[in-house]
Protein backbone atom coordinates (compact mmCIF):
# COMPACT_ATOMS: atom_id res chain seq x y z
CA UNK A 1 0.00 0.00 0.00
CA UNK A 2 1.14 3.74 -1.14
CA UNK A 3 2.42 5.02 2.41
CA UNK A 4 1.55 8.48 2.01
CA UNK A 5 3.11 9.92 5.54
CA UNK A 6 -0.11 11.05 7.11
CA UNK A 7 -1.33 13.63 4.50
CA UNK A 8 -3.72 11.20 2.73
CA UNK A 9 -6.84 13.16 4.84
CA UNK A 10 -5.10 16.84 3.51
CA UNK A 11 -4.78 15.15 -0.41
CA UNK A 12 -8.45 14.13 -0.10
CA UNK A 13 -9.85 17.55 1.55
CA UNK A 14 -7.78 19.30 -1.48
CA UNK A 15 -9.27 17.26 -4.10
CA UNK A 16 -12.41 18.74 -2.63
CA UNK A 17 -11.48 22.26 -2.80
CA UNK A 18 -9.82 21.30 -6.39
CA UNK A 19 -13.82 20.18 -7.51
CA UNK A 20 -15.45 23.04 -5.56
CA UNK A 21 -13.32 25.86 -7.68
CA UNK A 22 -13.75 24.10 -10.88
CA UNK A 23 -17.23 23.53 -10.28
CA UNK A 24 -18.22 27.05 -9.23
CA UNK A 25 -15.52 28.38 -12.07
CA UNK A 26 -17.88 26.59 -14.42
CA UNK A 27 -21.26 28.05 -13.53
CA UNK A 28 -19.46 31.52 -13.51
CA UNK A 29 -17.71 30.59 -17.16
CA UNK A 30 -21.17 29.36 -18.70
CA UNK A 31 -23.03 32.34 -17.53
CA UNK A 32 -20.38 34.85 -18.72
CA UNK A 33 -19.66 32.52 -21.89
CA UNK A 34 -23.79 32.07 -23.21
CA UNK A 35 -24.12 36.31 -22.48
CA UNK A 36 -20.85 36.94 -24.33
CA UNK A 37 -21.80 34.57 -27.04
CA UNK A 38 -25.51 36.70 -27.19
CA UNK A 39 -23.43 39.77 -26.81
CA UNK A 40 -21.53 38.87 -29.91
CA UNK A 41 -25.07 37.77 -32.05
CA UNK A 42 -26.32 40.97 -30.46
CA UNK A 43 -27.16 44.36 -32.62
CA UNK A 44 -26.47 46.51 -30.03
CA UNK A 45 -22.82 47.69 -30.98
CA UNK A 46 -21.88 48.47 -27.70
CA UNK A 47 -22.40 44.77 -26.60
CA UNK A 48 -20.84 43.54 -29.49
CA UNK A 49 -17.89 45.67 -28.66
CA UNK A 50 -17.42 44.75 -25.10
CA UNK A 51 -17.79 40.97 -25.90
CA UNK A 52 -14.96 41.64 -28.33
CA UNK A 53 -12.53 43.36 -26.20
CA UNK A 54 -13.10 40.65 -23.57
CA UNK A 55 -12.36 37.86 -25.95
CA UNK A 56 -9.30 39.06 -27.71
CA UNK A 57 -8.07 40.33 -24.59
CA UNK A 58 -8.58 37.31 -22.27
CA UNK A 59 -7.37 34.81 -24.83
CA UNK A 60 -4.43 36.42 -25.64
CA UNK A 61 -2.60 36.21 -21.76
CA UNK A 62 -1.47 33.12 -20.53
CA UNK A 63 -3.71 32.08 -17.84
CA UNK A 64 -0.98 32.23 -14.93
CA UNK A 65 0.03 35.47 -15.54
CA UNK A 66 -3.76 36.26 -15.60
CA UNK A 67 -4.09 35.10 -12.48
CA UNK A 68 -1.39 36.50 -10.74
CA UNK A 69 -2.23 40.31 -12.09
CA UNK A 70 -5.84 39.86 -10.88
CA UNK A 71 -5.38 38.13 -7.64
CA UNK A 72 -1.67 40.31 -6.59
CA UNK A 73 -2.69 43.52 -8.94
CA UNK A 74 -6.58 43.08 -7.66
CA UNK A 75 -5.49 42.82 -3.97
CA UNK A 76 -3.48 46.51 -4.37
CA UNK A 77 -6.34 47.85 -6.45
CA UNK A 78 -8.53 47.00 -4.03
CA UNK A 79 -6.84 48.51 -1.25
CA UNK A 80 -5.84 51.74 -2.91
CA UNK A 81 -9.21 52.35 -3.71
CA UNK A 82 -10.24 51.75 0.22
CA UNK A 83 -8.09 53.74 0.94
CA UNK A 84 -8.91 56.65 -0.95
CA UNK A 85 -12.41 55.91 0.36
CA UNK A 86 -11.16 56.55 3.80
CA UNK A 87 -11.00 52.91 4.61
CA UNK A 88 -7.41 52.14 7.21
CA UNK A 89 -7.26 48.86 7.46
CA UNK A 90 -5.34 46.16 5.17
CA UNK A 91 -8.79 44.15 3.07
CA UNK A 92 -7.35 40.47 2.11
CA UNK A 93 -8.64 39.04 -0.34
CA UNK A 94 -10.23 35.63 -0.21
CA UNK A 95 -7.43 33.08 -2.25
CA UNK A 96 -11.01 30.89 -3.23
CA UNK A 97 -12.81 33.66 -4.20
CA UNK A 98 -9.56 34.90 -6.39
CA UNK A 99 -8.88 31.81 -8.15
CA UNK A 100 -12.76 30.99 -8.81
CA UNK A 101 -14.01 34.59 -10.22
CA UNK A 102 -10.77 34.41 -12.32
CA UNK A 103 -10.39 31.20 -14.21
CA UNK A 104 -14.39 31.94 -13.99
CA UNK A 105 -13.45 34.69 -16.25
CA UNK A 106 -11.05 32.97 -18.35
CA UNK A 107 -12.86 30.45 -19.47
CA UNK A 108 -16.31 32.38 -20.40
CA UNK A 109 -14.40 33.94 -22.91
CA UNK A 110 -13.36 30.41 -24.45
CA UNK A 111 -17.54 29.66 -23.65
CA UNK A 112 -18.00 32.42 -25.21
CA UNK A 113 -16.95 31.50 -28.74
CA UNK A 114 -18.53 27.38 -28.06
CA UNK A 115 -21.46 28.96 -27.41
CA UNK A 116 -21.26 31.36 -30.49
CA UNK A 117 -20.57 28.75 -32.77
CA UNK A 118 -23.56 26.57 -31.27
CA UNK A 119 -26.35 29.54 -31.55
CA UNK A 120 -25.75 30.02 -35.01
CA UNK A 121 -26.25 26.39 -36.05
CA UNK A 122 -29.77 26.25 -34.54
CA UNK A 123 -32.05 26.84 -37.60
CA UNK A 124 -33.79 30.75 -37.03
CA UNK A 125 -36.84 29.45 -38.16
CA UNK A 126 -37.89 27.47 -34.95
CA UNK A 127 -36.79 30.63 -33.27
CA UNK A 128 -39.18 32.13 -35.27
CA UNK A 129 -41.71 30.09 -34.91
CA UNK A 130 -41.23 30.03 -30.98
CA UNK A 131 -41.79 34.57 -30.73
CA UNK A 132 -44.95 33.66 -33.65
CA UNK A 133 -46.32 31.64 -31.18
CA UNK A 134 -46.19 34.29 -28.56
CA UNK A 135 -43.40 32.98 -26.08
CA UNK A 136 -41.15 35.41 -24.44
CA UNK A 137 -37.58 35.95 -25.18
CA UNK A 138 -36.60 34.10 -22.18
CA UNK A 139 -38.86 31.12 -23.22
CA UNK A 140 -37.52 30.97 -27.01
CA UNK A 141 -33.70 30.72 -25.17
CA UNK A 142 -35.12 28.47 -22.25
CA UNK A 143 -37.37 25.94 -24.18
CA UNK A 144 -36.06 25.75 -28.41
CA UNK A 145 -32.11 27.81 -28.36
CA UNK A 146 -30.62 26.15 -25.44
CA UNK A 147 -31.77 22.47 -25.88
CA UNK A 148 -30.60 22.52 -29.13
CA UNK A 149 -27.20 24.62 -28.79
CA UNK A 150 -25.92 21.95 -26.20
CA UNK A 151 -26.03 19.33 -28.72
CA UNK A 152 -23.93 21.47 -31.25
CA UNK A 153 -21.57 23.28 -27.76
CA UNK A 154 -21.05 19.80 -26.40
CA UNK A 155 -17.73 18.53 -27.88
CA UNK A 156 -16.50 21.91 -27.73
CA UNK A 157 -17.61 22.27 -24.26
CA UNK A 158 -16.44 19.34 -22.90
CA UNK A 159 -12.85 20.11 -24.15
CA UNK A 160 -12.92 23.11 -22.52
CA UNK A 161 -14.38 21.70 -19.08
CA UNK A 162 -11.16 19.34 -18.95
CA UNK A 163 -9.03 22.44 -19.58
CA UNK A 164 -10.52 24.39 -16.87
CA UNK A 165 -10.53 21.26 -14.83
CA UNK A 166 -6.81 21.05 -15.11
CA UNK A 167 -6.31 24.90 -14.69
CA UNK A 168 -7.43 24.83 -11.34
CA UNK A 169 -4.23 23.81 -9.80
CA UNK A 170 -2.70 27.01 -11.06
CA UNK A 171 -4.51 28.43 -8.01
CA UNK A 172 -2.24 26.39 -5.77
CA UNK A 173 0.32 29.41 -6.74
CA UNK A 174 -1.65 31.83 -4.70
CA UNK A 175 -1.82 29.96 -1.67
CA UNK A 176 -5.46 27.78 -1.88
CA UNK A 177 -4.73 24.75 -0.31
CA UNK A 178 -6.27 22.37 -2.92
CA UNK A 179 -4.56 18.94 -3.69
CA UNK A 180 -1.54 20.12 -5.94
CA UNK A 181 -0.88 22.74 -3.32
CA UNK A 182 -0.77 20.03 -0.41
CA UNK A 183 1.13 17.49 -2.78
CA UNK A 184 3.82 20.31 -3.29
CA UNK A 185 3.59 20.53 0.93
CA UNK A 186 3.96 17.11 1.45
CA UNK A 187 6.62 15.97 -0.87
CA UNK A 188 8.70 19.34 0.36
CA UNK A 189 8.57 17.66 3.92
CA UNK A 190 9.03 13.71 2.64
CA UNK A 191 10.99 14.20 -0.31
CA UNK A 192 8.75 11.71 -1.79
CA UNK A 193 7.96 14.14 -4.52
CA UNK A 194 7.10 11.00 -7.05
CA UNK A 195 4.69 9.73 -4.45
CA UNK A 196 2.74 12.73 -3.98
CA UNK A 197 2.52 14.20 -7.59
CA UNK A 198 1.36 10.17 -9.05
CA UNK A 199 -1.49 10.65 -6.36
CA UNK A 200 -2.69 13.68 -7.76
CA UNK A 201 -2.50 12.83 -11.19
CA UNK A 202 -4.42 9.70 -10.60
CA UNK A 203 -7.08 12.18 -8.87
CA UNK A 204 -6.83 14.51 -11.68
CA UNK A 205 -7.05 11.31 -13.89
CA UNK A 206 -10.58 10.04 -12.16
CA UNK A 207 -12.31 13.34 -12.16
CA UNK A 208 -11.37 13.60 -15.87
CA UNK A 209 -12.84 10.08 -16.83
CA UNK A 210 -15.64 10.40 -14.60
CA UNK A 211 -16.42 14.18 -16.94
CA UNK A 212 -15.66 11.66 -20.27
CA UNK A 213 -17.98 9.12 -19.62
CA UNK A 214 -20.92 12.26 -18.23
CA UNK A 215 -20.26 14.03 -21.64
CA UNK A 216 -20.93 11.00 -23.62
CA UNK A 217 -23.92 10.43 -22.19
CA UNK A 218 -24.94 13.89 -22.00
CA UNK A 219 -24.17 14.07 -25.82
CA UNK A 220 -26.32 10.67 -26.53
CA UNK A 221 -29.32 12.55 -24.70
CA UNK A 222 -29.16 15.91 -26.32
CA UNK A 223 -29.02 14.23 -29.75
CA UNK A 224 -31.90 11.82 -29.44
CA UNK A 225 -33.48 13.55 -32.00
CA UNK A 226 -31.28 13.02 -34.83
CA UNK A 227 -29.98 9.52 -33.93
CA UNK A 228 -31.16 7.34 -36.63
CA UNK A 229 -32.43 4.44 -34.99
CA UNK A 230 -35.07 6.77 -33.08
CA UNK B 1 -75.32 45.45 -37.28
CA UNK B 2 -71.35 45.53 -37.95
CA UNK B 3 -68.98 43.21 -36.21
CA UNK B 4 -65.40 43.28 -35.18
CA UNK B 5 -63.46 42.52 -37.86
CA UNK B 6 -60.74 39.21 -36.77
CA UNK B 7 -58.25 40.83 -38.24
CA UNK B 8 -57.67 44.63 -39.76
CA UNK B 9 -54.42 46.46 -41.55
CA UNK B 10 -54.76 50.07 -42.67
CA UNK B 11 -52.41 51.41 -44.75
CA UNK B 12 -49.59 49.25 -44.03
CA UNK B 13 -46.15 49.91 -45.42
CA UNK B 14 -42.64 48.04 -44.98
CA UNK B 15 -39.33 49.69 -45.94
CA UNK B 16 -35.53 47.64 -46.07
CA UNK B 17 -33.42 50.44 -46.06
CA UNK B 18 -33.76 52.16 -48.71
CA UNK B 19 -36.30 49.10 -50.80
CA UNK B 20 -39.74 49.66 -50.53
CA UNK B 21 -41.06 46.54 -50.16
CA UNK B 22 -44.96 47.13 -48.72
CA UNK B 23 -46.33 50.83 -50.02
CA UNK B 24 -50.13 50.98 -48.33
CA UNK B 25 -51.72 47.51 -47.72
CA UNK B 26 -55.26 47.18 -46.29
CA UNK B 27 -57.36 43.73 -45.53
CA UNK B 28 -60.25 43.39 -43.30
CA UNK B 29 -61.11 39.80 -42.31
CA UNK B 30 -64.43 38.74 -40.99
CA UNK B 31 -64.47 36.16 -38.67
CA UNK B 32 -64.53 32.64 -40.54
CA UNK B 33 -63.28 34.40 -43.96
CA UNK B 34 -60.67 33.07 -45.71
CA UNK B 35 -58.57 35.29 -47.95
CA UNK B 36 -55.81 34.43 -50.52
CA UNK B 37 -53.04 36.67 -51.48
CA UNK B 38 -51.52 35.67 -54.52
CA UNK B 39 -48.60 37.27 -56.33
CA UNK B 40 -45.21 37.14 -57.75
CA UNK B 41 -42.35 35.93 -56.05
CA UNK B 42 -40.98 39.95 -54.77
CA UNK B 43 -44.29 41.17 -54.41
CA UNK B 44 -44.64 41.72 -51.07
CA UNK B 45 -47.02 39.16 -49.50
CA UNK B 46 -44.69 37.05 -47.70
CA UNK B 47 -43.53 40.58 -45.96
CA UNK B 48 -47.22 41.60 -45.64
CA UNK B 49 -48.20 38.23 -43.79
CA UNK B 50 -45.19 38.57 -41.39
CA UNK B 51 -45.91 42.17 -40.39
CA UNK B 52 -49.48 40.94 -39.14
CA UNK B 53 -47.65 39.21 -36.33
CA UNK B 54 -45.16 41.36 -35.96
CA UNK B 55 -41.88 38.59 -36.80
CA UNK B 56 -41.06 41.82 -39.10
CA UNK B 57 -41.74 45.61 -37.97
CA UNK B 58 -44.07 47.61 -40.12
CA UNK B 59 -42.63 51.06 -41.15
CA UNK B 60 -46.01 52.61 -40.76
CA UNK B 61 -49.74 51.56 -40.39
CA UNK B 62 -52.36 49.99 -37.85
CA UNK B 63 -53.15 46.19 -36.97
CA UNK B 64 -56.21 45.40 -35.30
CA UNK B 65 -56.98 42.08 -33.59
CA UNK B 66 -60.73 41.61 -32.76
CA UNK B 67 -60.60 45.52 -32.53
CA UNK B 68 -57.22 45.73 -30.22
CA UNK B 69 -55.28 48.11 -31.81
CA UNK B 70 -51.42 47.28 -31.68
CA UNK B 71 -49.84 49.34 -30.41
CA UNK B 72 -46.69 50.80 -31.39
CA UNK B 73 -44.33 53.79 -30.64
CA UNK B 74 -41.36 56.21 -32.39
CA UNK B 75 -38.25 54.23 -32.00
CA UNK B 76 -34.45 54.89 -33.22
CA UNK B 77 -34.15 56.88 -36.33
CA UNK B 78 -38.06 57.60 -36.72
CA UNK B 79 -38.23 53.36 -37.23
CA UNK B 80 -41.53 52.61 -35.07
CA UNK B 81 -41.59 49.33 -32.16
CA UNK B 82 -43.87 47.82 -30.70
CA UNK B 83 -44.62 49.88 -27.46
CA UNK B 84 -45.24 46.75 -25.16
CA UNK B 85 -43.92 43.66 -25.55
CA UNK B 86 -46.34 41.85 -23.45
CA UNK B 87 -48.70 43.13 -25.89
CA UNK B 88 -47.24 41.99 -28.64
CA UNK B 89 -47.15 38.68 -27.07
CA UNK B 90 -50.29 37.82 -26.21
CA UNK B 91 -51.54 38.49 -29.57
CA UNK B 92 -49.51 37.07 -31.23
CA UNK B 93 -50.67 33.88 -29.25
CA UNK B 94 -53.92 34.52 -31.13
CA UNK B 95 -52.43 34.58 -34.51
CA UNK B 96 -50.88 31.04 -35.75
CA UNK B 97 -48.57 30.99 -38.34
CA UNK B 98 -47.67 27.86 -40.89
CA UNK B 99 -44.62 28.31 -42.38
CA UNK B 100 -43.39 27.66 -45.46
CA UNK B 101 -40.17 24.92 -43.86
CA UNK B 102 -42.75 23.88 -41.20
CA UNK B 103 -40.55 24.84 -38.60
CA UNK B 104 -41.20 22.36 -36.25
CA UNK B 105 -38.40 21.95 -32.88
CA UNK B 106 -36.55 19.46 -34.39
CA UNK B 107 -35.50 18.26 -30.82
CA UNK B 108 -39.34 17.39 -29.42
CA UNK B 109 -41.41 14.75 -30.96
CA UNK B 110 -44.85 15.78 -32.51
CA UNK B 111 -46.31 15.63 -29.23
CA UNK B 112 -44.30 17.57 -27.85
CA UNK B 113 -44.21 20.14 -30.10
CA UNK B 114 -48.10 20.61 -30.05
CA UNK B 115 -48.35 20.79 -26.29
CA UNK B 116 -45.30 23.10 -26.16
CA UNK B 117 -46.87 26.75 -26.57
CA UNK B 118 -50.28 25.89 -24.97
CA UNK B 119 -48.23 24.78 -21.60
CA UNK B 120 -45.74 27.71 -22.02
CA UNK B 121 -47.79 30.56 -23.29
CA UNK B 122 -51.45 29.80 -22.62
CA UNK B 123 -50.44 27.99 -19.07
CA UNK B 124 -52.41 24.82 -19.96
CA UNK B 125 -51.97 21.53 -18.12
CA UNK B 126 -49.97 19.12 -19.38
CA UNK B 127 -53.29 17.23 -19.34
CA UNK B 128 -55.49 19.80 -20.93
CA UNK B 129 -52.64 20.30 -23.68
CA UNK B 130 -52.49 16.10 -24.09
CA UNK B 131 -55.91 16.08 -24.88
CA UNK B 132 -56.18 18.91 -27.21
CA UNK B 133 -53.21 17.34 -29.11
CA UNK B 134 -54.29 14.02 -29.34
CA UNK B 135 -57.83 15.08 -30.74
CA UNK B 136 -55.89 17.45 -33.56
CA UNK B 137 -53.14 14.66 -34.01
CA UNK B 138 -56.05 12.67 -34.77
CA UNK B 139 -57.75 15.72 -37.09
CA UNK B 140 -54.86 15.63 -39.45
CA UNK B 141 -54.41 12.37 -39.34
CA UNK B 142 -50.50 12.08 -37.71
CA UNK B 143 -52.22 10.69 -34.43
CA UNK B 144 -49.57 6.84 -35.65
CA UNK B 145 -46.64 9.58 -35.35
CA UNK B 146 -47.12 10.99 -32.30
CA UNK B 147 -43.87 9.67 -30.74
CA UNK B 148 -41.69 10.51 -34.01
CA UNK B 149 -39.36 13.47 -34.23
CA UNK B 150 -39.43 16.16 -37.27
CA UNK B 151 -36.89 14.76 -38.92
CA UNK B 152 -38.43 11.18 -39.35
CA UNK B 153 -41.26 12.14 -41.42
CA UNK B 154 -42.42 13.55 -44.72
CA UNK B 155 -42.61 17.01 -45.42
CA UNK B 156 -46.51 16.96 -45.67
CA UNK B 157 -46.59 14.66 -42.23
CA UNK B 158 -44.42 18.13 -40.95
CA UNK B 159 -46.77 20.84 -42.38
CA UNK B 160 -49.97 18.81 -41.09
CA UNK B 161 -48.12 18.44 -37.75
CA UNK B 162 -47.24 22.17 -37.59
CA UNK B 163 -51.06 22.69 -38.63
CA UNK B 164 -51.91 20.74 -35.69
CA UNK B 165 -49.67 22.87 -33.49
CA UNK B 166 -50.79 25.90 -34.67
CA UNK B 167 -54.55 24.75 -34.63
CA UNK B 168 -53.56 24.14 -30.54
CA UNK B 169 -53.64 27.64 -29.64
CA UNK B 170 -56.93 28.01 -30.77
CA UNK B 171 -55.85 31.04 -32.57
CA UNK B 172 -58.47 33.44 -33.85
CA UNK B 173 -57.02 33.58 -37.21
CA UNK B 174 -54.49 31.54 -38.86
CA UNK B 175 -51.24 32.45 -40.64
CA UNK B 176 -50.27 30.73 -43.49
CA UNK B 177 -46.96 31.76 -45.35
CA UNK B 178 -46.64 29.59 -48.56
CA UNK B 179 -47.42 26.12 -47.10
CA UNK B 180 -47.30 23.79 -49.46
CA UNK B 181 -44.52 25.62 -51.48
CA UNK B 182 -41.67 23.27 -49.75
CA UNK B 183 -43.10 20.08 -50.45
CA UNK B 184 -42.86 17.55 -52.90
CA UNK B 185 -45.68 17.83 -55.56
CA UNK B 186 -47.68 14.22 -54.54
CA UNK B 187 -47.54 15.71 -50.85
CA UNK B 188 -49.02 19.01 -51.44
CA UNK B 189 -53.19 17.43 -51.71
CA UNK B 190 -52.56 15.91 -48.22
CA UNK B 191 -51.88 19.44 -46.90
CA UNK B 192 -54.32 21.31 -48.94
CA UNK B 193 -57.48 18.45 -47.89
CA UNK B 194 -56.36 19.61 -43.93
CA UNK B 195 -56.50 23.32 -45.14
CA UNK B 196 -59.62 23.15 -46.72
CA UNK B 197 -61.52 21.11 -43.82
CA UNK B 198 -60.65 24.04 -42.04
CA UNK B 199 -62.13 26.83 -44.13
CA UNK B 200 -65.16 24.59 -44.10
CA UNK B 201 -65.54 24.93 -40.41
CA UNK B 202 -65.60 28.26 -39.89
CA UNK B 203 -61.64 29.20 -39.54
CA UNK B 204 -60.11 32.28 -40.44
CA UNK B 205 -57.56 32.47 -42.10
CA UNK B 206 -54.93 34.51 -44.28
CA UNK B 207 -53.38 31.92 -47.35
CA UNK B 208 -50.14 33.46 -48.92
CA UNK B 209 -50.17 30.97 -52.10
CA UNK B 210 -48.94 30.01 -55.13
CA UNK B 211 -51.99 27.31 -55.06
CA UNK B 212 -54.15 28.63 -57.47
CA UNK B 213 -56.94 26.13 -57.62
CA UNK B 214 -57.18 26.34 -53.61
CA UNK B 215 -56.95 30.39 -53.85
CA UNK B 216 -60.40 29.75 -56.08
CA UNK B 217 -62.31 27.04 -54.64
CA UNK B 218 -61.79 27.57 -50.81
CA UNK B 219 -61.21 31.46 -50.40
CA UNK B 220 -63.94 34.10 -49.80
CA UNK B 221 -61.58 36.53 -51.05
CA UNK B 222 -58.26 36.85 -53.07
CA UNK B 223 -56.47 39.85 -53.02
CA UNK B 224 -53.79 39.98 -55.98
CA UNK B 225 -50.23 41.64 -54.34
CA UNK B 226 -47.87 43.58 -57.35
CA UNK B 227 -44.89 45.81 -56.15
CA UNK B 228 -46.11 46.55 -52.38
CA UNK B 229 -49.63 47.39 -53.27
CA UNK B 230 -52.97 45.12 -53.73
CA UNK B 231 -53.38 45.77 -57.95
CA UNK B 232 -56.65 43.81 -57.61
CA UNK B 233 -59.02 42.32 -55.07
CA UNK B 234 -62.52 40.78 -54.60
CA UNK B 235 -64.16 37.34 -54.96
CA UNK B 236 -62.30 34.39 -56.47
CA UNK B 237 -65.25 34.23 -59.37
CA UNK B 238 -64.69 37.71 -60.91
CA UNK B 239 -60.73 37.77 -59.77
CA UNK B 240 -59.94 34.04 -61.52
CA UNK B 241 -62.65 34.83 -64.41
CA UNK B 242 -62.78 38.21 -65.11
CA UNK B 243 -59.43 39.89 -64.29
CA UNK B 244 -59.40 43.59 -65.17
CA UNK B 245 -55.35 44.51 -64.81
CA UNK B 246 -53.49 43.92 -67.40
CA UNK B 247 -50.56 42.70 -64.29
CA UNK B 248 -52.93 40.20 -63.00
CA UNK B 249 -53.93 38.65 -66.61
CA UNK B 250 -50.32 38.12 -66.94
CA UNK B 251 -49.77 37.17 -63.83
CA UNK B 252 -52.67 34.11 -64.34
CA UNK B 253 -51.93 33.23 -67.83
CA UNK B 254 -48.44 32.48 -66.41
CA UNK B 255 -49.81 30.28 -63.02
CA UNK B 256 -51.76 27.97 -65.13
Amino acid sequence: MLDLHGYGGSILSGAVITIEVALLSLIISMILGIATALAKLSKSTIAHGIAIVYTTVIRGIPDLVLMLLIFFGGQMLVNELAYMVGYEGYIDINPFVAGVLTIGFIFGAYMAETFRGAILSVDGGQLEAGRAYGMTGLQVFRRILFPQMMRHALPGFGNNWLVLLKTTALVSIIGLEDMVRVASLASGSTQKPFTFYLVVSVIFLVFTSISVGYLQWLERRYSASVRREA
Amino acid sequence: MSETAALEVRDLHKHFNELEVLRGVSLKAQKGEVISMIGSSGSGKSTFLRCINLLEIPTSGDIYVNGEKIAMKPGKRGVATPADQKQVERIRSKLSMVFQSFNLWSHMTIEENIIEAPMQVLKLSRKEALERARALMDKVGIYEKRAYYPGHMSGGQQQRAAIARALAMEPEVMLFDEPTSALDPELVSEVLKVMQDLAEEGRTMIVVTHEMAFARDVSNKVLFLHQGLIEEQGHPDTVFNNPESERLQQFLASSY
